[in-house]
């Protein structure tokens, strides 16, 4: 077995407080009808190990942010330091999962997942180590009997699993969720939030989820960044959760301090960043 | 296959459409037409009063009548045809009748592999020369094709570059690169090679372009967020991404390569089956005509339903 579990490995960091850190970010787009402003002046620092939820009306540039911090696209101002280091473009230490899964279609689950951990540990590593990696990280999320499956074979909940299991196998030093379960039904959803939690208790990764679902958010997260309404959007409130872990999802539902989260967040959503033109 | 079909047919009309009807409009138009008379027995029983015959669920009696439909229909269509041609042939004695072409037809293929010298051999020959030429043109229009049209789909640049002449020498006409080939090789043959090849390299440039151009943005991100090297990038998400629209425009390649090869060996002689229409037409024998235009519409058929199946093998879905 491949200690799937074990935290990050990278060298230890000076401030784990300020692990991943945003400072004065901005994105303006040339498009066709001139200058768009996507995102203006963010500043945020996340903490080693720490679950930050982006969340807002669309168009409120949270995808932009954590395209930013994937290294998918450059600030237009402002810089971005994840481990004390510039990011300078994307790489497996920050691994993604997209909205759509993003499988490629004519590999199986397991080759899907076996190119990321080929291409992290190709170098060190022997094959059936490797092998045995990618075994794991679909256990983990309990797809094994499923390894050799098409994404085309398999239900828009496995897919997303083989999309994590994916990100999870690089053993990443961050984890960049683009609203993972946006796509799914809500039962599959609230399944996959429960073993989210769980695999991030085990990893002790450090996550940054984009979303638009309060419960959600206030869920999964430690804090929420809530942004305002675009253009040129930018951090307008962050709600910490002090909710204890490991958290439950039935208890929760009657826990005043979910419920004023859940409130907070609302309250921001509907009537301080309301939406004009729906 | 339906997104690739109006793909086709987008990027070479006056191509892709003819083929593509004759076989895949065959099955799904004709069986409303043909079941009328086949379909009103069995639905007239079922609502009959006595039940028991009802046994039998509405939706099987439905596509049994579906399947007998879809024989039933094409052996009318060609009773049709045939009826026609009967017709024809009764009112223009220059032209053989069915039964005439049909005695003709088993004498050749009774004899496919007969060599008499070099203008005189076996309809098997001809249409092997034929398919020969076409293997070599089409394989080089292949081997440079679809690499151009992944560079013109990865770079720009080279789009730019190129968009001008493509459009300007697509459309031309076959037989006006035979010249060329002609004054350029000092050969019938290699010129016939030619115009097969710079007539059927169009659309895998475009259809491999294309489709190196439609790569979904999601994949390449996975690419970048993995920092695949350029050669798995290649061959892990590139290749198996472009591959189908490669298998249309190679699919669309084959079928123009074999219009041209008929016209290209009247011109050029030798063996094939396009001299051999030539030869029998100067020797007035218009059944072997006949005989050769089914020829190469079955041949032309056999490669479209093989490069259909083929391409089938690379669905993802």
């Amino acid at each position: 077995m491949v200690p799937i579990s074990q935290p990050p490995k990278p060298a230890p960091v000076k401030d784990p407080a300020r692990y991943l850190s945003v400072q004065g970010a901005g994105m303006v787009f040339d498009t066709r009808n001139g200058a768009f402003c996507a995102l203006r002046d963010i500043d945020l620092d996340v903490a080693r190990g720490e679950f930050v939820s982006l969340i807002g009306h669309s168009g409120c540039g949270k995808s932009t942010l954590l395209n930013l911090v994937a290294g998918l696209a450059r600030p237009t101002s402002g810089a971005l330091l994840c481990a004390e280091r510039e990011i300078a473009g994307p790489g497996p230490d920050r691994a993604v999962v997209f909205q759509n899964h993003s499988l490629l279609p004519w590999m199986t689950c397991f080759d899907n997942v076996h190119l990321a951990v080929e291409r992290v540990f190709g170098g060190s590593e022997p094959k059936a180590r490797l092998k045995a990696r990618t075994h794991d990280a679909l256990a983990l999320v309990g797809l094994a009997h499923a390894e050799h499956k098409r994404p085309g074979e398999i239900s828009g909940g496995m897919k997303q699993r083989v999309g994590i299991a994916r990100a999870l196998a690089m053993q990443p030093n961050m984890l960049l969720l683009d609203e993972p379960f946006g796509a799914l039904d809500a039962l599959t959803r609230a399944t996959l939030q429960d073993e989210l939690m769980r695999i991030v208790a085990a990893t002790g990764s450090t996550v940054l989820m984009v979303t638009h679902d309060v419960d959600e958010a206030v869920l999964l997260s430690d804090r929420i960044v809530m942004m305002t309404n675009g253009p040129a959007a930018t951090i307008g409130e962050i709600l910490p959760v002090p909710l204890p872990r490991p958290r439950d999802r039935l208890a929760l539902s009657h826990d005043p301090v979910f419920i004023d989260c859940r409130s907070a967040v609302l309250e921001f959503l509907y009537q301080k960043q309301k939406k004009t033109a729906a | 296959m339906a997104r690739e079909d109006s793909m086709s047919a987008v990027l070479n009309p006056a191509i892709g459409k003819t083929p593509m009807r004759a076989i895949d409009g065959a099955a799904p138009v004709t069986p409303r037409t043909g079941t009328a008379p086949a379909a009103a027995p069995p639905a007239a029983s079922a609502a009959a009063p006595a039940p028991r015959p009802a046994a039998v669920p509405a939706s099987v009696l439905a596509e049994r009548r579906a399947r007998a439909a879809r024989v039933v229909a094409p052996l009318a269509g060609f009773a049709v045809f045939v009826l026609v041609w009967q017709m024809i042939a009764h009112g223009n004695s220059a032209i053989p009748g069915p039964a005439k072409v049909w005695d003709a037809a088993l004498a050749i293929f009774g004899d496919p592999f007969y060599r008499k010298g070099p203008n005189d051999q076996g309809i098997g020959w001809n249409v092997l020369a034929s398919l020969g030429r076409v293997g070599i043109g089409f394989g080089l229009a292949a081997a440079i094709g679809i690499p151009l049209g992944f560079m013109i789909g990865r770079f720009r640049f080279l789009d730019h570059m190129s968009g001008p002449i493509i459009s300007l020498l697509r459309p031309v006409s076959p037989l006006a690169w035979l010249p060329i080939g002609l004054l350029v090789f000092k050969a019938a043959n290699p010129a016939a090679i030619w115009t097969i090849f710079i007539c059927s390299v169009w659309p895998m440039i475009i259809n491999t372009a294309a489709g190196v151009r439609q790569i979904p943005q999601d994949y390449m991100n996975v690419a970048k967020v993995l920092n695949l090297s350029e050669w798995k990038v290649f061959t892990k998400i590139l290749f198996p991404a472009v591959l189908p629209f490669v298998l249309t425009g190679v699919r669309l390649s084959i079928g123009v390569a074999w219009l041209v090869i008929v016209a290209a060996e009247m011109l050029t002689g030798g063996v094939g089956i396009g001299f051999w229409v030539w030869d029998e037409w100067n020797n007035l024998n218009v059944a072997h005509i006949i005989i050769a235009i089914f020829t190469i519409g079955i041949v032309g058929l056999a490669l479209e339903v093989g490069m259909v199946a083929l391409a089938r093998r690379f669905e993802y879905a």
